[in-house]
């Protein structure tokens, strides 16, 4: 049992790492990693929301009828949305403001539904909590990742602390929308390179 | 009315909901492989967007206002939201069949699309009035169809083009709508 959870963790890591492997939940992985704090944050309220929803997911999955499945674990995801929403708004409310909107909008992240639908609706809750967490850590390191590449190019920092000489020059274009996009472009295809080996 | 004109090019290009505000991902790169898909799912987006942009509206002001319960707002919209998809699917089906077998699977899709939920939550925060909200919610819905059939033009290209290996699929489709981003970016002068 301990072996197989392993296998469902270690598979969110590196074999079916959410952004870059299923091209899924785009959104906030473009919008918040202009700087390493950001994607950190971001990455840690989903893995809470993923964890949540898939052990409840888990649990119900008995219990809930086949045919209204998706009105219900959105019902599900978005309860676990708003406690994340109420607690940064108390704890970590200048975090909250800069990722706006992005927050409410993990409730329309495909991971989270995508898991819950493909993965936590099929299997016991133990299992769950492995792939939800695997899933979770790889999606906060590929935003971890990202934004450390567009921080430090885009601005010269790394989590606000200068990594270059007084002389360094940013590369605004980095942090802008459209660095974004060629940002994640070039990773996925190191990604593809790395992999066929 | 010329606030209403100004509000629709800010929308439509300035702060294009796909291309400024990184809304709507999902969709863009999975149905801009065609042309076909990719007008298919604008032509639905258009249709919910401007929907779901007056009926969350409503139901802010109205119903989650007053009583107060604001925090709810997360839930309430998601269930708005998925409650329309479904009844204007029904009331397609049943009535327009035509326009149906146009959206194809495309409506029921359009729930988890995150474009319609982040153009509702952004009508409240910005706290726009009806018109306001109807007019942003229309030239949102613009410029992701925009955008969309934009990109899909230019996919297809890439598609039949000699890409190398690492780079081919999502990886340059990424990389071209970077290129789109950008000349869209341009328009951030005009603000």
């Amino acid at each position: 049992m301990a072996q197989s959870m392993v296998k469902e963790f270690t598979k969110g890591l590196w074999a079916e790492v959410p952004p870059f492997r299923l091209v899924l939940g785009l959104c906030p992985v473009l919008a918040v990693t202009k700087t390493v704090e950001n994607g950190i944050g971001m990455g840690i309220a989903t893995t809470f929301v993923l964890v949540c929803s898939n052990l409840l997911v888990s649990m119900l999955r008995n219990v809930i009828p086949p045919k209204v499945r998706i009105a219900c674990y959105i019902v599900i995801i978005a309860t676990f949305v708003t406690i994340v929403e109420l607690v940064m708004q108390a704890f970590a409310y200048p975090l909250f403001l800069k990722l706006g909107i992005f927050i409410p909008l993990i409730v329309v992240n495909c991971i989270v539904l995508g898991r819950s639908e493909a993965f936590a609706s099929k299997n016991p809750p133990h299992m769950a909590i492995a792939d939800g967490l695997g899933m979770g850590i790889g999606f906060t390191l590929s935003l971890t990742v990202l934004s450390a590449v567009r921080e430090i190019l885009g601005t010269g920092t790394l989590l606000g602390n200068p990594v270059f000489g007084p002389n360094f020059q940013p590369f605004t274009f980095m942090v802008e929308a459209p660095g974004a996009f060629v940002c994640l472009g070039l990773l996925l295809c190191m990604m593809n390179l790395i992999g066929k080996k | 009315m010329g606030d209403y004109f100004v509000l629709a090019i800010s929308c439509i290009f300035v702060n294009n909901i796909l291309l400024a505000q990184f809304l709507g991902q999902c969709p863009f790169l999975g149905t801009s492989k065609k042309m076909e898909t990719a007008t298919g799912m604008s032509m639905a987006v258009v249709f919910v967007m401007v929907m779901a942009g007056m009926i969350t509206w409503i139901t802010n002001n109205y119903l989650l206002k007053p009583l107060d319960i604001e925090f709810l707002r997360t839930v309430a919209f998601i269930l708005v939201i998925a409650s329309l998809v479904q009844f204007v699917e029904m009331f397609l089906k049943k009535s327009i069949p035509t326009l149906y077998a146009g959206l194809g699977i495309f409506l029921p899709l359009i729930t988890t699309n995150c474009a319609v939920m982040g153009v509702c939550l952004i009508n409240i925060n910005e706290e726009y009035s009806f018109m306001q909200a109807l007019v942003a919610s229309l030239s949102y819905a613009i410029g992701f169809g925009l955008a969309l059939i934009l990109f899909a033009g230019i996919r297809e290209r890439t598609n039949i083009a000699r890409v190398p290996k690492p780079l081919q699929d999502t990886s340059i489709g990424l990389v071209t709508a970077g290129m789109i981003a950008l000349s869209f970016f341009a328009f951030k002068g005009m603000a």
